[in-house]
């Protein structure tokens, strides 16, 4: 070994630190322990130590969707490996930036069913954006650097780094960041110039336009929003965002249309259904905003702009399609739209906010809060209102109560909001809050939490105690795994099979074990009090809202039916039953 | 909103970075997706940059052809992706080994057969001939199917290997 080799596991760590990274949520194990000797031997990056490689890669979420950063994780070999696969595809399928260190059996025992071998490579290959397997030191920089260029350039997306133990143990040289060349992966960022003339001419001529974005603002970076709050107010045409898109779009400008899709309100989804032109931007037309698709949006003209070419034309046909990032693609349509000195059409215009502000009329959120039962939208309600000033990150669970989560607060700004989208993870939501925490100690951070989610990740709550970090857990108990509950009662005859939650923990004590502050209420005047303590305590908290059990998650588009079938209650249901095509959708 | 439903062949041609994993992400892609390989055929062509071309043979809508276009383009070690139905004219061949086991007027006519296809007898044996043809996959299957009476008794075959006409190349 000459003077100036390091071993490939300080490579990692060198490497890791050039690309500047501050945080590794990880979990060690036999396989790392080499890179958790390196960690043990320097200072400048912290580890932050999980209680299960599934809570790492959320956590790492999380600190990404949070800042806009990289995501770090490190996880043994094997089952560290096959833990992080649920958080890899959660990752990719909402499009997070995220590097995965796995520590691999050593290369000659790769391929022997060795102790904790796993073939990670192959395992995740459908999970990531991409993968490495490193066979030798002498690959190690150019892996690392070119992971993370692969990670954040482009579409983001989770990256794997699978490493074996002799290659970290190997003596090899490291080379900067500088010195790499990364001709490989460049994604087009700039769209065609001919495109988006044609497609600034087409929004300026519409009689009922609508804007409808959704995650890739967000991805594009905060300057993406800035741009598309400003082009929205140019043209003043409505503007409505998908679950990934909230913060995209100040929710509390008059524009705003609320959220789309299936859970979303009903000025988003008939805007949707009625427009004439639609303006897609960073969203994929996923299942849960078209609806049925052969009556999604029928007579409109459509323009996408998207970065991954892969997400054009997949769902629904466009009729100008737009490669580049969102950023780039909103500078050049103001440019254009200034250029031409288009102006809307006002008098289409006044139409088409007279009919939207009759469906605003329908007040698709509406509840009543009764004396006796918390109702969740009220908690939600309140929350809202007592932090609207403060700085504030919210990250969910899946289920009711992120719905009720995205229709109830709002984000006036990019970053603010961390969900599960695409994979719809439930337990994503507290490891992912413990990762917000840690890139903002100093903020509110809260997790509005259904009582079933989470148990799905409660061990984190060591993890939570171990490092002070303040996170707010807001349960809406409602003893019932709520959406599943709600989908019985809505496609199978009200037979609730085994989406009750007994057994469950009190909270309070719970809270208590880990050193940290327990509340409870069933009491709809006692929730002001509630909230107000649990955004006031300095340490973290759980705070067990126990709701009403029956309620239901409204408005709804059922499966299988289209945006103007909503349902929009309770009582609505009997009037539209759900078709045989639409028992089979999820 | 139409959808085509329409199911076209199409052969598309990628370069790739010859890595390990790199052929297990393409077929990967199409199973995950869906997707039908009808054909598929791999080798290094650039050994000094370490390139390999992939021919595939796909089939479906317009749609889908258009999604594996854009799936495939957007792995990492994919270069670039060609679709040579639609952009032009183009040559596809293919190479097949053919045994044919027989004896007396079924040996003879196998033989003649196989002069007319201009394929040629690699290997033989008082009972067997090995055939090698070369042509595109209507011409190889013909050559199969007039074989079969004749004592057919195994078949490989490359896959498909197609390149543009004209001076466009990948």
């Amino acid at each position: 070994m000459s003077t100036t080799q390091i071993s490939g596991a300080e490579i990692i760590l060198k490497a890791l630190a050039d690309q500047g990274v501050e945080v590794i949520f990880g979990y060690p194990g036999g396989a790392v322990l080499p890179i958790y000797d390196a960690i043990f031997n320097q200072n400048q990056i912290r580890h932050i130590l999980v209680r299960q490689e599934g809570g790492a890669v959320h956590a790492a979420e999380g600190y990404a969707r949070s800042t806009g950063k990289v995501g770090v994780v490190l996880v043994t070999s094997g089952p560290g490996a096959t833990n992080a696969v649920t958080g890899l595809t959660d990752a990719l399928m909402d499009s997070i930036p995220i590097i995965c260190l796995t520590g691999q059996v050593p290369t000659h025992l790769i391929g022997n069913d060795a102790f904790q071998e796993c073939d990670t490579t192959g395992i995740t290959r459908p999970c990531t954006k991409h993968n490495y397997l490193v066979k030798d030191v002498k690959d190690l920089s150019h892996v690392m650097h070119e992971a993370f260029h692969v990670a954040r350039s482009g579409r983001p997306g989770p990256v794997v780094i699978d490493l074996p133990k002799d290659v970290c143990m190997a003596p090899g040289d490291y080379t900067p960041k500088e010195e790499i060349p990364l001709k490989k992966y460049q994604p087009r960022l700039s769209p065609d110039s001919d495109k988006i003339a044609e497609a600034v001419e087409l929004i300026a001529s519409a009689k009922k336009p609508v804007f409808y974005c959704g995650g890739g603002v967000i991805n594009s970076g905060p300057e993406a929003s800035r741009l598309l709050t400003e082009f929205v107010r140019t043209t003043g045409y409505p503007c409505t965002l998908t679950l990934m898109g909230l913060g995209a779009y100040p929710s509390s400008d008059k524009q705003f249309l609320g959220m789309l899709g299936m859970h979303g309100t009903y000025e988003a989804n008939m805007s949707m259904h009625d427009c004439d032109v639609m303006v897609c931007i960073g969203a994929r037309f996923d299942d849960r905003i078209t609806g049925r698709l052969d009556a999604f949006a029928p007579g409109s003209k459509k323009i996408h702009v998207d970065i991954d070419p892969s997400s054009i034309n997949k769902n629904v046909k466009v009729d100008i399609p737009i490669v580049g990032d969102v950023a780039h693609a909103l500078r050049e349509m103001i440019d254009c739209w200034k250029a031409k000195k288009y102006k809307p059409d006002a008098a289409a215009l006044d139409k088409w906010w007279a009919q939207i502000a009759d469906w605003r009329a329908v007040d698709s959120l509406k509840f009543t809060q009764p004396k006796d039962i918390i109702k969740p939208q009220y908690v939600l309600q309140r929350l809202q209102e007592l932090t609207k000033d403060k700085d504030t990150y919210i990250t969910t669970e899946v289920g009711q109560h992120q719905m009720w989560a995205a229709q109830y607060i709002g984000f006036d700004e990019p970053n603010r909001w961390m969900t599960s989208g695409g994979l719809g993870t439930m337990g994503y939501g507290l490891p992912a809050a413990m990762g917000v925490q840690v890139a903002h100690p100093d903020s509110l951070v809260i997790d509005i939490s259904g009582e079933a989610s989470f148990l799905m990740n409660m061990q984190e709550l060591s993890t939570i105690s171990q490092y002070r970090l303040p996170v707010k857990c807001l349960i809406l108990n409602n003893f019932y795994m709520g959406m599943v509950r709600q989908w019985q009662e809505l496609l199978h005859g009200g037979r609730y099979a085994e989406s009750y939650m007994e057994s469950l923990p009190d909270f309070v004590k719970l809270a208590d074990t880990f050193g940290m502050t327990g509340l409870r209420t069933t009491k709809p005047d006692e929730v002001d009090d509630i909230l107000k303590e649990m955004i006031e305590t300095d340490g973290p908290v759980i705070a067990d809202v126990q709701i009403d059990p029956t309620e239901n998650c409204f408005p709804m588009i059922p499966s299988g039916a289209a945006h103007n079938e909503m349902l929009l209650g309770p009582d609505d249901k009997a009037a539209k039953p759900i078709s045989e095509e639409g028992m089979v959708l999820v | 909103m139409t959808i085509d439903k329409q199911i076209n062949f199409h052969t598309i041609s990628v370069l790739v970075d010859n890595e390990p994993g790199v052929l297990a992400r393409v077929i990967g892609l199409f199973s995950g997706r869906g997707y039908n390989i009808e054909s598929l055929t791999v080798a290094e062509v650039d050994i000094e940059k370490s390139l390999s071309r992939i021919t595939i043979v796909t089939s479906g809508t317009e749609m889908i052809i258009e999604q594996i276009k854009a799936q495939l383009g957007r792995l990492v070690p994919v270069h670039r992706v060609s679709d040579l139905t639609l952009e032009g004219p183009h040559v596809d061949r293919e190479l097949a080994l053919v045994k044919v086991i027989g004896t007396g007027d079924k040996r003879v006519e196998s033989l003649r057969i196989a002069d007319i296809f201009r394929a040629r007898a690699v290997d033989s044996t008082n009972e067997s001939f090995v055939f090698e043809i070369v042509g595109d996959t209507g011409k190889l299957n013909a050559f199969i199917d007039l074989m079969r009476p004749l004592g057919l008794a195994d078949i490989s075959r490359t896959g498909v290997a197609a390149i543009a006409r004209g001076t466009s190349s990948l």
